[in-house]
Formats: structure tokens, C-alpha cells, sequence
């Protein structure tokens, strides 16, 4: 059987180097290796964004990327989207709307919707709406989230 | 849109939840993130044959697997019987089963009943090891003939699935094979003299297909059988006292050696109250000595957790030319899954229940077939048996020229009306749901045009009844020496409800609901909680709240009165301030009572345990908008409007949450949502790409109006929340593919080829 | 998973090395969304690889030149690298249709258009697209290279012309010629994140209201993508005459050989192969025209 392999990334702004087996998708070493469970795994296929991590400022699902790859990439999770001592405008749209119940599809839709806010400062409805068809939530039914996205895209617009 | 209502500080506003903060930024701790030092992994071997004899199993290829540490067959779990031979019962969520089918459900012995059944488990070093020792187990079946809907299973030739099940019928054990568990039946007047004295009678028969909860989470635990005979787990679930009751009677160990610790829950909706992994985990780790963690795949979830039955229903209602409905008759076969247990008593209960009806007949099947055992899913039972219901009360309204709203209020079920089996209702707000969807701006608007060529629009109503649940609940509450307050709690939050349990604890304080710290804690550490389901959280838990809130706030007046030296009769409570009146005027905030606490008498702490009887039913209601593409046969999802009484709402926004929550899985259900089952009994749709739940892009936002009927039944007038809004929403958008294509659709899901074939078949050119 | 070793050659040369060694059963992998599933769900179907070669670091698999030619685009490039890119889509408006609809956003990130062809799913929704638009590729490997029309290049659910060892470099698509235009459709029950129940590709160029060419493909509804041979019957008809869209969602009917499945019936599928064509049809149409 062949080894292990030696990844150096930058995971949230810091340097970071993990061990893992070729097989494991970057999800697993996240979540069992680095220790970040803040990603999360709904279905390993790549289907409910769950497991949405930024990539090099990708959004992809980490449990379609083999651990691996990351090696020199810079990776960006749940964990690192609040500044050091306060929440980010997306996260405290997401409280201040009601925008999740059981809160398991969370973090994969903050780091959707902020890479979106990256890209488009002033979204409709409908670019949140696509944006975020490959995130599921079974919970709220989209309404408070689509409107706490929007909501933090106004207050990031003003600020 | 709610209510007003000045006689409320807490109640009725909207504080950010008290876990807010762990959740959106990846802290809180979920079932599946929690680990162990020397933790294995486990993984489950599944039938991949809907009924087949296990003819033999060999682990010994999978054994010698580098860094397998154990492996166990369905011989490994306790045999299940009394010492009299009798099969215990178990209740599980809302429903309640055999210890004996419980345990072949968790692992089968003898026989495979349906494809994913478990049938060999491994734990080892980690899951990719176990899963490949798992494919190293070589077993022989011999496959049998499956049977996988309640129809074909009722059939006197079909093969039977459980050998020993003998039908229940009407209360009375028949005495040969069958697959029918059970026949039940409600009466109430005379129908066939109803049928003989209505003008209009309409009949039809309805088949849905089985469909998942769809919680992004899957089922998770970690157990850790000690050295000591304890046996501790950590999971995701619904009900720890249900999962720990089960587990320790499965394993044939006293209740109380099991101790189970609740993670963060991802999403439930009826189908985290079962044991599926937790025995098994317990027995691997027993044999290794080492805590051992399953977690399901997506398809594990889909083949071998708890759906919700698909059905044949069968309904015929008469009403006279005036719109008074006087008989109603439903045959409702529901399919059970391979062991006993379907919601259908549930179903019959609901069927006609918004209805006034003089003359009514439901029977009931609980029908098994060759696929997984149900389980709860939001207002079980319901949903399926309304769509039948409303879909026929809409097509009488149609018909005799009456406003289907109308014609509902004409005959909505109202104080001291009897349902099916002869109860009287008491206390509901149909009619107030019926007159908000009537007054509301979207039904009073006109239907909007379509753009394009090729679509037709269309709107329908419908309304949906849920008899929620009541059980038991306990809190614990205990002052901190600066005024704030923990909360204790058994229940599960899955929706915001540590908020609306603790919001209810601090309007008896007087306190602000930031200045109580919930938390949900294991099974040792607090009193029997029955799981958090049955829209029952926020009614019983946030009731023994509020009577936890209360004996801390006698405690409290009996301290100061302490203090003072005065009756403490003589001391009153009231927004947080501490008074007393008479010879001594004095008066002192909740807060500087609670910095005195330890210096004039020790720690001051309240408790509250229910078991409530006052149950509020509830009713809601969906106005939906549609577009169809009359070439692709597709419906489009344009306007919807769902209005809800829930008695009270403690924190209007999780009200909204579970209203738009559930209203959008009733639209998954009546658009897309199935399990397509090929040939040989197997699920193809197995996945999250071709298991359809809606997305973000598929659906508009999702209108609320809570209506507001206070619960006489609860302190501040709750009543459940959480499950009646899925009800309508598949009747509804039926009524509005029927209002935009004049069709009536008798399936679900009413998805693009369903409906397209409807349209055909009744030769409509659009 | 079983074990699986990884290697991230830096050029054709090493991948094609590694692909064919003959000790190892090697495969290559761009975004591995369709890769990754299968190792992990079926990795029987796709021969129980114990290799993934990633040939996302190879420079030649990542470009994209877009010139009076045409454009030839890296079998490594993303799927948002080529609907963000104006000029791309300018001139392959189908093109666009077809790699915005793949997965999700997520998804787009990672998946690569050669590796939706390579995996030569009956539903790939690039592939009808690729072959409305004639397009070619090119392949490498041990006996050197070789260019293959892309209608050419799946053989059946899952296979391909692809030879042990051979690895797909790039992508041609001739320019498309003056007032022509192209479009993708696929039908699914949601409206996003789902797989194609039919998938049609056409792409058209007019004179006028004349069609001077037509190629139409069909994904979903046969052992690989289908070209409608029979869709050039409408070649000197006006587009205007509601026969002429006609003619060719019933050659599209005909050409299709769909099953039965989860996804749909054959008759809904034949169906939905004339509806399909007809409003693609229209759509390049009206992109020949400039609206």
C-alpha cells in the first residue's frame, strides 16, 4: 500500500500542513484531520453544497476535491468568515432574518452567498436564487435566506 | 401580519436565538463533528435485495482486513421476547412497534425485507477501511418475490413479508398470513343514507408515492458501551429519552445505563426518533473496547431510514346543490414499509376533519410492503389523505359555483363539531384561517397572464388539519448571581426553540430573553422530555417553562420575603421588580435579589414538568399561484400564501420559518418529490441529484399570515407549529393545475410526465 | 473509497506515461465531479482505477484561444471560465446555455467541458452543444496524437473512443459563420441541479429566413449523444414556416432511442425531443438575427 501525503496549504489565512491518504476528499481532511467541522457533509456527491468551501476564490464542494489538491491553494471555510471580533455583515443578516433553523446548511450558504456579494455587491433576487441552487435547504424554504442575503448585500453596500 | 397584544414584554418579539451565533459561524457542534480519542469507525453492510432468505454469511475475508477490529451479523443483537415469549413494545416518536421488528430492522437475522436492510456491521480504523471489509463479507441470499405497494400487498396471492403477522381487524387477530397489519374503521351517522341524500357526489382514487424528510444531515452517533456498563452516546436525534429507551431495550439493559447526549440536530421533521445506528454502534464498541462512530451515506438515507408512505386513497364526497356536505367515505391503504406501523390512523383522523360532515365512513389498512419502515414526517399521515380530500372538496365547489373558499367556511368544521370518530372539536381556528385567506391581498387579486407562449396559469386553494401532540416535558431553571437565568432543557432545537422555550420562562420573570441561557442537555441530566416533534417543543416545553419560571418566581418572592422579614404573601413579582407593600414599602429588582442570592440563603432554582392534556389542533391553509407549460406538462411555482393559526406566536419569525418550511415541503412533495422503484424493488432515485427537493431557484418567496386563536389549553394560548402547514400545499397546487387545465390530478408527484399524461388522457388541447 | 494513489503531472508527456502504465489501471482526472463520485459509488463501472492522474497542472489542458479560427479550449478549463468570458460567449451563445447549466455554481467551479466529454454520459450537457457547433478534438497518447470529430467520440454510456493511455488535450470549435446562430435546452423537473431528462443542441445559419445549415444533437435519449442527420431536411426552408419546426422536432423524435427510467418514459422523452428542438430552433434563430 502505498503512503500518505504531505499537503502545505493556507486554510483561513493561515499556513497550514496535513497528512492525509491520496482517497480522502478535502472535506474529510478538513473535518477529521485540520480539525474544522464548520464544513459540512449532507450527501458526498456534490449535491447539496453542505460542504461549500472557497478554492482559490472557487466556491466548490470539498467533498468533490481530493484533499491533495489543495496542496499551494489557498483555502477559505465557515471558520474564517468572521473578522476577528465581529461576525461578518452575511452571518448577522443570517440572525438578524431568522435565516436558518436547524443550521446544518449554514455555513455552506454564508460562504456561497459571500463569495456572490464578492462578485455582485447589488444582486436581484433571482441572481441570489441562482446562486445558490446548488446549496439545499430542507428547513426555511429559502424565503429568510434569499432576504438575509439581500439584506447584507444592502448593508455592505452603504458601509 | 400578528396580532397585537400589549399584555406581552417577551412574547411576540423576535430576539436573536441564543445558539445564533455557533451556527453561522461553523462553532456548533453537530452530531457528525463530535469525536473521541481511539475512535473507530463503523460501517453498515445493507441487503442489496428487497426480500431475499439469508442463506449464509462469511466475515472471514473481511477479518483479516488490516485494521478491522470488529464485526457483527444480526445474531450479535439480544433476542427480543418476555420471558413469556411475548414481544415488547417500543414507542418511537409518534408511533409505536414490536421490540422484535425493531431489532430486525436494525439488523435482520433470517431474512433481507427490504434493499438496504442492515445485515452485517464492521468498525475499524477508519470508514474507508470498513467500508472495504464491508464488500469482503461474502453472503448468499436467495432472492424473493418483493411487493412494494399497499394494493398489490393486499392481493391474496402477494408474497408475505412478515411470516408470523396476523391482520388486526377492528380490534380482533385474524388468523392467517397476510400483509395487512391492521384494518380500522370510523363511523359517524349513516353514510349511505348521506350519499342517497346528496345532490352532487364525487369519487376518485388517489396514489402517492413514498416520499423522505430530506434533512440535510444524516443520521449520525457515537456510542461508547464503558468499562463501568454504561453506555454513552452522542448523536443527532429528535427524542434522546425516545432513542435512549429504545436503544437500552434493544440492547436488554436498563433504561437509565444508556445515557445519551443530544449534538446540534440537522433538520428532522418526524424521522430522527428512531434507533437505527445506536445499538449497532453500542455492540461494536462493546467488542472493541473503543468508542465507535457511524454515519450514514445519503443513499443509506434514503433506502434504510423512515420515509413517509406512499398511499391508495380512495374518497367520495356528497354535498346537496345548496353546498352543505352530508357524507364522506375514504378507503386509505397505506403502506407501512416491511414492518408495522404506517400513519394511517393518523390519517383517518384528518381526512375529513375540517369538515362538517353529518355522515362519514373512513377505513384504514396498514398495509406491509417490501420497502423501509416509515417513520413520522410532519404531520404524518395527513398530507397524503388531504390531497386526497381537498382535491374532491375543490372539484364540489367548482361544480355547484361556489368559491372554494366559501364553500369551505359553509361547512368548516367549527366549536363542538363532531369528526369521524365522534369527537367534538373545541377551540379551533378554521374558520378565522378561512376568513385571513379570503380577506388576503393575494386571493383578492387577479390571477396574473402569462408572458409566454405555450403557458397557462392558474391558482388554487386548499386547507390542511393536524391534531398536534402534547407529552411530557421538564426544565430546570437557576438563578445566576447577576440576574440572568440557565435553562435546562431535554428538547432538541431544530428550529429556534432553546429561543421560544426561554422567551416563555422570561415573561414570567420579567426578565429579557437574552438574560436566559438555554441549554439542551443529556438524559441523565435532566427529567423525562419526550422528543421534539409533534409540533409540541414550544407548547410542552416552553409550558414546563412556564412552570418552571413560576416556582423560581415563588422561590424568589419567598426569599425576599425572607429578606425583608416580612408574609411572603405579602410580596409581589411583577416586570422584574420585587415589591412589598404594607407596614415595610420595600422593593428591590430581580437582579439585586439574585446578587443577594448566595449571602441570604444559598442557590434559588425552579422546575417544571408537564404532561398536558390541552392540546391545541390546528388548521392552515395555502393559496398557491402556477404556471404550466402545456408542452412540457411542467408547473412552475409563481405565488404562494400560506396562513396558519398557531394559537400564539412566541417568536414570530421560527413561526414564519416553520410555515414557509413546511409549505415548501409540500410543494417538493406534490411537484417532484419520489421513490422511483425499478423492477426489482430497488430505489434508483437514490441520490440528492434525482431525489428532487426543491432549490432556491425552483420557488418565490413564501407569503405568511399567522392567525393568531389563542390554545385555551396553554398558558399563553400555543399551539403547535411545526407541521400542519406541509398539509396543503399538494392539494393546492392540484386545485391550481385544475383551475389553469381544467384537469384533475390523482397523483403525486404531479410532476412534468404526470401531468402531461393527465392532459392527454383527457384529451384537453391548451 | 478504496485506496486510490494521485499523481499531478506537469505535462502531456508524463500523463500519458502514467496513464499507461500497464501495472496500474490509471485515470485521469480534471474537476472530478463526475470522477470522484464514481470512485466512490461504482468505481466498477470505470474499471476499478487504483490512479487518479489530476491533469488540472498541466499548462497546454488549461488554455483557451478564441481567434478568428475558432476557439480551441484546454480540456482542463472550468466551466466558468468559459461563460464568463464575453467573447466566447458572444460567439457560442449555446456553448454558454450549456456550461451554466451544469451542477451548480459549485460545481462550474471545478468541472471542465473535455471532462464532461470524456465521461460520456448520454446526458453530458455539453456534449450536443460541442456537436451542434462541429466541434473536434484532440487526443494524445502512447501512438501519438490524433483529431477526431467530437459526434465521433462516445461509444456508449460511459465509454469512448479514449484508448488506454490516451488522454483528451483540447477542444476546436470552428468560428461561427456569419448570421448563424447556436442554442442548448435541456428539460429537467427543477430548474436547476438536476440531470438532463432531454438535452438538445442546435445550432443554425440563415439567409434571410432561409436555412442555409442546421445541426441539431440530443442528449438523454440514447446509448451516447445523437445527431439528427434528418433535422437538415429543413436546409432551404424558411424558418418562419411553422412546418419547417416541425420537420425537425420530428426528425429529432425519430432519431431518439430512449429508454424508460427514473428520469422519464420513452414517450415523454420523444416528446420532449420535437418540443425541445422547436424551441431551440427558435432561440438560435432569433441569436442568427442578433436579438
Amino acid at each position: 500500500m502505498s503512503k500518505k501525503i504531505h499537503v502545505k496549504t493556507t486554510i483561513n489565512s493561515e499556513e497550514v500542513e496535513f497528512l492525509c491518504e491520496p482517497r480522502q476528499s478535502l472535506l474529510e481532511c478538513l473535518r477529521d484531520i485540520v480539525g474544522l467541522t464548520g464544513s459540512k457533509e449532507g450527501c458526498n456527491d456534490g449535491n447539496c453544497g453542505a460542504c461549500t468551501v472557497n478554492l482559490d476564490g472557487r466556491i466548490v464542494d470539498s467533498c468533490l476535491v481530493f484533499g491533495v489538491e489543495v496542496d499551494g491553494k489557498e483555502v477559505n471555510t465557515i471558520e474564517g468568515v468572521a473578522y476577528k471580533d465581529e461576525l461578518h455583515p452575511i452571518q448577522k443578516a443570517f440572525l438578524e432574518n431568522a435565516a436558518l433553523q436547524c443550521g446544518i446548511c449554514t455555513p455552506g450558504f454564508i460562504v456561497a452567498s459571500k463569495a456572490l456579494l464578492e462578485r455582485n455587491p447589488n444582486p436581484t433576487e433571482k441572481d441570489v436564487r441562482f446562486w445558490l441552487a446548488g446549496n439545499l435547504c430542507r428547513c426555511t424554504g429559502y424565503d429568510k435566506i434569499v432576504r438575509a442575503v439581500l439584506d447584507a448585500a444592502e448593508k455592505m453596500r452603504v458601509n | 401580519m400578528t396580532t397585537k397584544n400589549n399584555k406581552f414584554k417577551v412574547i411576540g418579539t423576535r430576539p436573536i436565538r441564543h445558539d445564533g451565533t455557533d451556527k453561522v459561524t461553523g462553532r456548533a457542534q453537530y452530531g457528525a463533528d463530535f469525536s473521541m480519542p481511539r475512535m473507530l469507525s463503523g460501517k453498515i453492510l445493507r441487503s442489496p435485495h428487497a426480500h431475499a432468505k439469508i442463506i449464509s454469511i462469511d466475515t472471514s475475508s473481511a477479518e483479516k482486513i488490516h485494521g478491522v477490529e470488529a464485526i457483527i451479523t444480526g445474531k450479535d443483537l439480544p433476542e427480543t421476547a418476555n420471558s413469556d415469549g411475548e414481544d415488547r413494545k417500543v414507542t418511537l416518536g409518534e408511533l409505536s412497534t414490536d421490540l422484535k421488528y425493531l431489532r430486525e430492522g436494525i439488523m435482520a437475522t433470517e431474512k433481507a425485507v427490504f434493499k438496504g436492510q442492515p445485515i452485517a456491521a464492521v468498525a475499524a480504523t477508519n470508514v474507508h477501511i470498513a467500508e472495504e471489509a464491508c464488500k469482503a463479507i461474502k453472503i448468499s441470499y436467495e432472492v424473493l418475490d418483493a411487493v412494494i405497494t399497499a394494493p398489490e400487498a393486499m392481493k391474496a396471492n402477494a408474497p408475505i413479508i412478515q411470516e408470523d403477522l396476523r391482520t388486526t381487524e377492528l380490534g380482533e387477530k385474524l388468523n392467517s398470513q397476510t400483509n395487512i397489519a391492521e384494518h380500522l374503521q370510523d363511523k359517524l351517522g349513516d353514510v349511505d343514507k348521506g350519499f342517497d341524500e346528496s345532490d352532487i357526489v364525487i369519487e376518485r382514487e388517489f396514489n402517492t408515492s413514498t416520499v423522505h424528510q430530506g434533512y440535510i444531515e444524516p443520521h449520525n452517533c457515537v456510542a461508547h458501551w464503558r468499562d463501568d456498563g454504561r453506555i454513552h452516546i452522542w448523536n443527532t436525534t429528535q427524542g434522546p429519552f425516545n432513542v435512549r429507551d429504545a436503544t437500552a431495550e434493544v440492547l436488554n439493559v436498563s433504561l437509565s445505563a444508556v445515557k445519551l447526549t443530544p449534538l446540534e440536530i440537522g433538520g428532522g421533521f418526524g424521522g430522527k426518533f428512531e434507533p437505527y445506528l445506536e445499538p449497532v454502534a453500542a455492540i461494536l464498541s462493546k467488542k472493541t473496547g473503543r468508542p465507535v462512530k457511524i454515519v450514514m451515506t445519503r443513499s443509506e438515507e434514503l433506502e434504510a431510514t423512515g420515509p413517509t408512505p406512499g398511499s391508495n386513497i380512495r374518497v367520495k364526497i356528497g354535498a346537496t346543490k345548496e353546498g352543505k356536505l352530508v357524507a364522506a367515505e375514504a378507503v386509505l391503504k397505506y403502506e407501512a414499509g416491511a414492518f408495522p406501523g404506517s400513519p394511517v390512523a393518523a390519517a383517518a383522523a384528518c381526512v375529513f376533519a375540517p369538515y362538517n360532515i353529518p355522515n362519514q365512513s373512513v377505513d384504514g389498512y396498514d398495509v406491509l410492503v417490501n420497502k423501509t419502515k416509515t417513520a413520522a414526517y410532519r404531520a404524518p399521515g395527513a398530507t397524503n389523505a388531504e390531497f386526497a380530500s381537498e382535491t374532491i372538496i375543490d372539484e364540489l365547489a367548482h361544480k355547484l359555483n361556489i368559491d372554494p373558499i366559501e364553500f369551505r367556511l359553509m361547512n368548516a368544521s367549527n366549536e363542538g363539531t363532531r369528526a369521524t370518530d365522534g369527537t367534538k372539536f373545541h377551540n379551533i381556528g378554521l374558520t378565522e384561517v378561512l376568513e385571513a385567506m379570503k380577506n388576503d391581498p393575494h386571493y383578492k387579486s387577479d390571477l396574473s397572464k402569462p408572458k409566454t407562449q405555450n403557458k397557462i396559469r392558474g391558482r388554487g386553494v386548499a386547507v390542511g388539519f393536524w391534531m398536534n401532540a402534547g407529552l411530557q416535558s421538564s426544565v430546570n431553571l437557576a438563578l445566576n448571581q447577576d440576574g440572568t437565568v440557565n435553562l435546562t432543557e431535554g428538547s432538541p432545537d431544530i428550529g429556534g426553540s432553546r429561543t421560544s422555550i426561554s422567551m416563555q420562562a422570561a415573561e414570567v420573570l420579567g426578565i429579557k430573553a437574552e438574560d436566559v441561557h438555554p441549554s439542551v442537555v443529556d438524559t441523565d441530566s435532566i427529567g423525562y422530555t419526550f422528543g421534539t416533534g409533534g409540533s409540541r417543543t414550544t407548547f410542552a416545553t416552553g409550558w414546563a417553562a412556564y412552570e418552571a419560571a413560576k416556582d423560581l418566581k415563588n422561590k424568589m418572592i419567598e426569599r425576599a420575603a425572607l429578606i425583608w422579614d416580612v408574609d411572603s404573601n405579602l410580596v409581589s413579582m411583577n416586570d422584574g421588580v420585587l415589591n412589598t407593600n404594607g407596614s415595610k414599602n420595600k422593593s428591590m429588582t430581580f437582579k439585586e435579589l439574585a446578587i443577594e442570592m448566595n449571602g441570604s440563603g444559598g442557590p434559588i432554582m425552579g422546575q417544571g414538568t408537564v404532561d398536558p392534556k390541552g392540546v391545541g389542533k390546528s388548521f392552515a391553509g395555502l393559496i398557491v399561484d402556477i404556471e404550466l407549460d402545456t408542452e412540457t406538462g411542467k408547473t412552475q411555482i409563481l405565488k404562494v400564501t400560506c396562513v396558519q393559526d398557531c394559537g400564539k406566536a412566541i417568536h414570530p419569525s421560527y413561526v414564519e420559518g416553520q410555515m414557509q418550511g413546511g409549505t415548501v415541503q409540500g410543494i417538493g412533495w406534490a411537484l417532484n418529490e419520489e421513490y422511483y422503484m425499478d423492477r426489482n424493488a430497488k430505489m434508483s432515485n437514490n441520490s440528492l441529484l434525482d431525489y428532487r427537493m426543491p432549490t432556491s431557484l425552483d420557488l418565490p418567496m413564501i407569503n405568511t399570515v399567522i392567525v393568531e386563536v389563542p390554545n385555551e389549553g396553554h398558558p399563553f394560548g400555543v399551539r403547535g407549529v411545526g407541521e400542519v402547514n406541509i398539509v396543503a400545499p399538494p392539494a393546492a397546487i392540484a386545485n391550481a393545475i385544475s383551475d389553469a387545465a381544467k384537469i384533475r390530478m390523482e397523483v403525486l408527484p404531479m410532476n412534468p410526465q404526470a401531468v402531461l399524461k393527465t392532459i392527454n388522457e383527457n384529451n384537453r388541447k391548451l | 473509497m478504496k485506496w486510490i494513489d494521485y499523481a499531478s503531472p506537469n505535462s502531456i508527456k508524463e500523463a500519458v506515461a502514467l496513464l499507461s502504465n500497464k501495472n496500474t489501471v490509471a485515470r485521469a482526472m480534471a474537476g472530478g465531479t463526475d470522477l470522484i463520485v464514481q470512485l466512490r459509488a461504482a468505481p466498477e463501472r470505470i474499471g476499478n482505477p487504483d490512479v487518479v492522474v489530476d491533469i488540472k497542472n498541466i499548462p497546454e489542458l488549461n488554455e483557451i484561444n478564441l481567434d478568428s479560427k475558432g476557439l480551441t479550449l484546454g480540456s482542463a478549463v472550468p466551466m466558468y471560465k468559459i461563460y464568463n468570458n464575453e467573447s466566447i460567449t458572444a460567439s457560442y451563445p449555446a456553448l454558454q446555455d450549456s456550461t451554466s447549466l451544469v451542477g451548480g455554481i459549485q460545481i462550474q467551479g471545478r468541472a471542465s467541458v473535455g471532462g464532461n466529454l470524456c465521461n460520456s454520459a448520454p446526458s453530458g450537457d455539453t456534449i450536443p452543444t460541442l456537436i451542434a457547433l462541429n466541434a473536434t478534438c484532440k487526443v494524445d497518447g502512447p501512438n501519438g496524437s490524433r483529431d477526431l470529430k467530437v459526434e465521433d467520440f462516445c461509444t456508449g454510456p460511459g465509454k469512448s473512443v479514449l484508448e488506454n493511455g490516451e488522454i483528451l488535450i483540447s477542444i476546436h470549435i470552428p468560428a461561427p459563420s456569419k448570421g448563424s446562430g447556436s442554442s442548448y435546452l435541456r428539460f429537467i423537473p427543477r430548474n436547476e441541479m438536476d440531470i438532463a431528462v432531454v438535452g438538445v443542441g442546435t445550432s443554425i445559419s440563415l439567409d434571410g429566413d432561409i436555412v442555409k445549415s442546421v445541426k441539431v444533437a440530443l442528449a438523454s435519449v440514447g446509448p451516447t449523444p445523437i445527431l439528427v442527420s434528418d433535422a437538415e431536411k429543413i436546409i432551404g426552408k424558411s424558418i418562419e414556416d411553422e412546418d419547417t419546426l416541425k420537420i425537425a422536432g420530428e426528425a429529432a423524435k425519430n432519431a431518439a432511442t430512449p429508454i424508460t427510467d427514473m428520469r422519464g418514459t420513452i414517450e415523454f422523452r420523444k416528446h420532449l425531443c420535437d418540443v425541445l428542438t422547436r424551441r431551440t430552433l427558435k432561440i438560435a434563430t432569433e441569436r442568427a438575427r442578433g436579438n
